[in-house]
């Protein structure tokens, strides 16, 4: 297979087996492309992107950017910070008023759940989901899948556990479905409140000892616990986060196998992971972040390729 | 179903053993030359010679590399089935080094363009040669030209040449065939 079965990439759940792996294949080639002296091709040199962050992000929009430039794609910037958006503008209007300045591809970040699906009811251009809400991140996703292929030879039959703000993690749905395609076992950890109530409904185990989890696993996502969408207390104190669901060294070493550790980033350095082990050689953290942008390349090459003129 | 044969194996045998001598004339021992073999088609070929290279002339050490040249392609998007990406295993700076380009085909020279632009991102080559087996006359979009060519052949456009080789099809041929097998 060669195309893509979707026309935009707005969730994981939209996605067949067979895309993943075109997917996967196409980063191969672009990983080993971001690896040369030079490293930048001309296929995209005319395609325009924009990339619209509505929401705060630093390494996402990094990555996009970066993987646009190496493809030679033309790119604008937006975020919604300093944008008309506060003077009250809608999204389709805003959003075509950047289409009118003939955008071919459209990578959106947006705090709603549905942003992107909702956008492709009504525009033409390509939309890449760089994050909606607390719903799908599906490059984040596949990163993390790519990550644990490229460390394991395959996701097939592998052990993952998703552990912590499972309730506000667009990674968490994202990355269970993509693992779950992929013929992956998925279980999560986290403390009880931060556990969206139907979750085991997607197929997936519930662990509330994290020993117990990480005992079970080969692979261990660990997420970032998001105080600034926390509008209630969700448990009672950081330090008793940190006793119950944070990882260190101690716990690892008290495990007789060396599981693989991830982290989507930003790392609350010593609340879900201490330094010691968010540096150690079972963490992948760093070869996430490298993947994402040829990930990220894949991806738009992809999308490109259907664009005729 | 027409299909004629250009080249048999002995034929076909021949021509790679001038291709590999008229190579050592220009290249010597070889030290200062990289050859590259064009994905997917070219790849044969260059295996080929470097094996004759080895074994028949003793020049050890040849650098050979593989270059993909999907992404740099000037039809990206015009053609009706996207192309797939092969593996460029290009593990040398190309810098100062003189440069041999192998494939198997050359025909409207678009190829041989992409490749051109694909193979600055592993520096600056002294100079850039091509060699190929078939050079498929006035056919050319672009002024280029083959340096090294096995077989000169005046083919019309409806019509296309296939280069067989041992490693995947039953034996080593040259194939042309008519536009109702494609």
């Amino acid at each position: 297979m060669t195309k893509l079965s979707v026309n935009n990439l707005l969730g994981i759940k939209h996605l067949k087996i067979k895309d993943i792996d075109l997917i996967f294949k196409t980063a191969d080639h672009f990983k080993e492309v971001i690896n040369r002296p030079i490293k930048k091709v001309p296929s995209l040199r005319d395609i325009t992107i924009a990339n619209l962050f509505f929401e705060n992000s630093t390494r996402t929009r990094l990555s996009f950017e970066l993987a646009e430039k190496r493809l030679s794609a033309d790119i604008i910037n937006f975020s919604a910070s300093q944008s008309s958006v506060k003077k009250g503008e809608s999204l389709i209007d805003t959003v075509n008023n950047i289409l009118s300045m003939k955008v071919d591809i459209i990578v959106l970040r947006h705090p709603n759940e549905g942003a992107g699906d909702f956008l492709s009811k009504h525009i033409t251009a390509k939309i890449i989901n760089a994050g909606d809400g607390a719903h799908e991140h599906p490059t984040q996703a596949l990163l993390d899948s790519y990550s644990i292929r490229e460390k394991l030879g395959t996701v097939m039959g592998k052990k993952v556990v998703i552990i912590g703000d499972i309730l506000h993690s667009r990674v968490a749905l994202s990355n269970i479905y993509a693992l779950q395609l992929q013929g992956a076992e998925v279980k999560i950890c986290g403390p009880t409140t931060l556990i969206p109530k139907f979750i085991t409904k997607l197929g997936v185990e519930y662990e509330n000892n994290l020993k117990k989890a990480l005992e079970w696993c080969d692979v261990a996502n660990v997420l970032r616990v998001q105080h600034e969408r926390m509008d209630i207390k969700y448990f009672p104190t950081v330090r008793e986060y940190v006793q119950l669901f944070g990882i260190n060294k101690d716990l690892l070493n008290a495990i007789d196998k060396d599981i693989i550790i991830m982290h989507p980033g930003p790392i609350n350095r010593g609340v879900e992971i201490t330094s010691d082990v968010a540096d150690s050689k079972q963490s992948i953290i760093l070869n996430q972040v490298e993947n994402g942008v040829a990930i990220r390349m894949a991806i738009i090459y992809l999308l490109a390729e259907q664009i005729k003129r | 179903m027409a299909k004629k044969t250009l080249l048999n194996e002995k034929e076909i045998h021949i021509i790679l053993h001038r291709l590999a001598c008229q190579l050592i004339e220009n290249h010597h021992d070889f030290s200062n030359t990289i050859l590259i073999g064009i994905q997917p088609r070219g790849i044969h070929l260059a295996n080929r010679l470097v094996k004759i290279l080895k074994d028949e002339y003793q020049i050890k050490n040849i650098n050979l590399g593989k270059l993909d040249i999907t992404f740099y392609r000037d039809d990206f998007r015009r053609r009706d089935e996207p192309l797939e990406a092969s593996k460029t295993d290009i593990r040398f700076i190309v810098d100062n080094k003189k440069v041999v380009f192998i494939d198997d085909v050359l025909f409207s020279g678009r190829s041989i363009r992409a490749a051109l632009t694909a193979i600055q991102t592993f520096g600056r080559p002294k100079n850039i040669e091509l060699l190929v087996l078939i050079d498929r006359r006035f056919s050319r979009h672009l002024p280029i030209q083959p340096d090294y060519k096995g077989r000169q052949v005046d083919v019309i456009m409806d019509e296309r040449v296939r280069v067989a080789w041992k490693e995947n099809d039953e034996k080593d041929a040259v194939y042309i065939l008519n536009s109702d097998n494609k």
